[in-house]
């Protein structure tokens, strides 16, 4: 983070537990940074405006929107994406769970959602469909897939648990 | 989004001092982004508040609850002593937002998001809080979330916060601190101002200054309280209507104090006194709730697109009284 107000300068951000120095405009979300600069494309933009939930990441273990943060608020911080919850070829608990209950179609809303149940799960916060519905509510779906995102996130959660 | 600079600032006196210069604040960023992308804001500078030590809830030895500004609203919600003490003001907090915008967003900027009116976030268009003299394109236009309740000629824009309406029913205060270093108290019930001909000032708060937090004093302990919200769809949505009520009942079951609030229908978070009067003394029931909660919409004006909202907020109201009585 620039010490006295600029335009453009260098950050540091952590991402999947890697470091990444990049030089960036003031203006560069952090959805924008992990896209076009990390060239992590896992991390999905829909509206950009915090309403549909495609750009979910974790912020130090929290669930964000990372269309509505600057990259440079991010420095300092642990970010995780899509791309780092994979151990090897091994799929999170979550990735496996939304394959196996064919919980997408188009899969654009996908990132977002696996990373919102992660989040939820994590938070002691998926105890039962309602609460999931609730819980995953800013994470919206085009394709309807809504019935089997609930049943993955609870068998999830249950095998987790 | 149009070009800035952007810094962080260590304490409240740097804040304050980039503030005179003409920066403005991001704390979680969620309306700041929302405003900047829209071409809304158009801030030469930003000044990053988030390291100023100003996070987390703490109670003072007479039983008043302190929250920081950048406290983030989800923490706030998930404190045990708020919930246990003030349930209208975690119930409203749970139905605020999503997830990820409560992990982000601070009280201190919840107080400040700016209305949700179309026209307001749509540069193409006339706005008086935009732009002042331009009009006001809400008026004979798309106003269906717009105010029945405090609005004028120049202005009918909700101001869209379910927080400030909950802390209203606890007595709540904010505390500010200015550049030069003064601080001062202010209720959350005088905190935000009405359009009147300047619709473009929405608060009491001047350039230099800077929320410190909020303080619900020991005072409003002990009443039965609670938030109800209507919206478009179960979750995720800003009020159509909303209700605050905080009520104090003697052993017989009679009124002994009541404060209401209402938000999503008003250019300000509404207080409702006349409401409260029409409560107080009564021995409660459903009866009493439904009469009392006729008031609610004294005074309203509605539009072509938003008459729905006074029978709305007369319901809504009654429902929130009847919850908060424990009558259902
Ligand atoms: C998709 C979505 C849905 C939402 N739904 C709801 C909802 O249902 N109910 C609701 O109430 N809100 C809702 N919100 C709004 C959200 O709660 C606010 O955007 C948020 O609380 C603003 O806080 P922030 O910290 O992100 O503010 P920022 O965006 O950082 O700042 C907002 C304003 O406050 C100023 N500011 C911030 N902190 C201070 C301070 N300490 N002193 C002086 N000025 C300060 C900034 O300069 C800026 O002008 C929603 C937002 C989104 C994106
Ligand atoms: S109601 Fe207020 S915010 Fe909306 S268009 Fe009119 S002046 Fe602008
Ligand atoms: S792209 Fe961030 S919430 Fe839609
Ligand atoms: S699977 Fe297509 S948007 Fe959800």
């Amino acid at each position: 983070m620039p010490p006295e107000p600029a335009q453009s300068f260098a950050v540091t951000l952590r991402v999947n537990g890697q470091s990444f120095e990049t030089e960036i405009d003031a203006r560069t979300t952090l959805l924008d940074a992990l896209r076009d600069r990390l060239h992590l494309t896992g991390t999905k933009k829909g509206c950009a405006l915090g309403q549909c939930g495609a750009c979910t990441v974790l912020l130090d273990g929290k669930r964000v929107v990372s269309c509505l943060m600057l990259a440079a608020m991010a420095e300092g911080r642990e970010v995780t994406t899509i791309e780092g919850l994979a151990r090897g070829d091994e799929l999170h608990p979550v990735q496996a769970a939304f394959v196996e209950h064919d919980a997408f179609q188009c899969g654009y809303c996908t990132p977002g959602q696996i990373m919102s149940a992660v989040g939820a799960i994590r938070e002691g916060r998926a105890g039962s469909d309602d609460e999931i519905r609730e819980q995953l509510s800013g994470n919206l779906c085009r394709c309807g897939a809504y019935a089997n995102i609930v049943a993955a996130v609870r068998d999830a959660a249950t095998r987790e648990a | 989004m149009q070009p800035f600079t952007y810094a962080p600032v260590a304490d409240a006196a740097g804040a304050a001092a980039r503030a005179l210069q003409g920066a403005s604040f991001i704390a979680g960023g969620t309306d700041m982004l929302q405003l900047l992308q829209e071409g809304v804001a158009q801030p030469a500078e930003l000044a990053d508040i988030n390291r100023l030590p100003l996070q987390g809830i703490t109670e003072d030895a007479d039983g008043a609850i302190r929250i920081g500004a950048l406290t983030r609203l989800q923490d706030a919600a998930d404190d045990a002593r708020l919930r246990e003490a003030f349930p209208v003001v975690t119930e409203a907090l749970d139905l605020t937002a999503s997830p990820m915008v409560r992990h982000m967003a601070t009280v201190g900027g919840n107080l400040l998001q700016r209305t949700r009116c179309l026209y307001f976030r749509d540069v193409s268009t006339p706005c008086n809080k935009r732009l002042p003299g331009s009009g006001c394109s809400a008026l004979d236009g798309e106003n269906r979330h717009n105010a029945i309740l405090g609005g004028s000629e120049h202005c009918i824009a909700v101001q869209p916060s379910d927080l400030p309406v909950a802390l209203i029913s606890v007595d709540a205060e904010v505390q500010i601190q200015h550049a030069d270093g003064a601080e001062r108290w202010v209720p959350v019930e005088d905190f935000h101002r009405l359009p009147g001909d300047t619709p473009q000032i929405e608060t009491v708060l001047r350039q230099g200054d800077v929320i410190l937090g909020l303080r619900i004093p020991a005072h409003a302990r002990g009443r039965r309280s609670h938030y109800v919200k209507v919206r478009d769809r179960a979750s995720f949505s800003w009020a159509l209507a909303s209700a605050a009520v905080a009520l104090r009942l003697d052993e017989g079951g009679r009124v002994t104090e009541a404060r209401i609030a209402v938000g999503g229908v008003a250019t300000k978070p509404w207080r409702l006194p006349r409401v409260e009067q029409e409560l107080l003394g009564v021995r409660l029931d459903r009866d009493r709730a439904r009469l009392a909660a006729v008031w609610a919409a004294e005074g309203a004006v509605t539009r072509s697109g938003n008459a729905f909202k006074q029978p709305l907020l007369q319901r809504t109201v009654e429902r929130a009284i009847i919850e908060a009585g424990e009558l259902a």
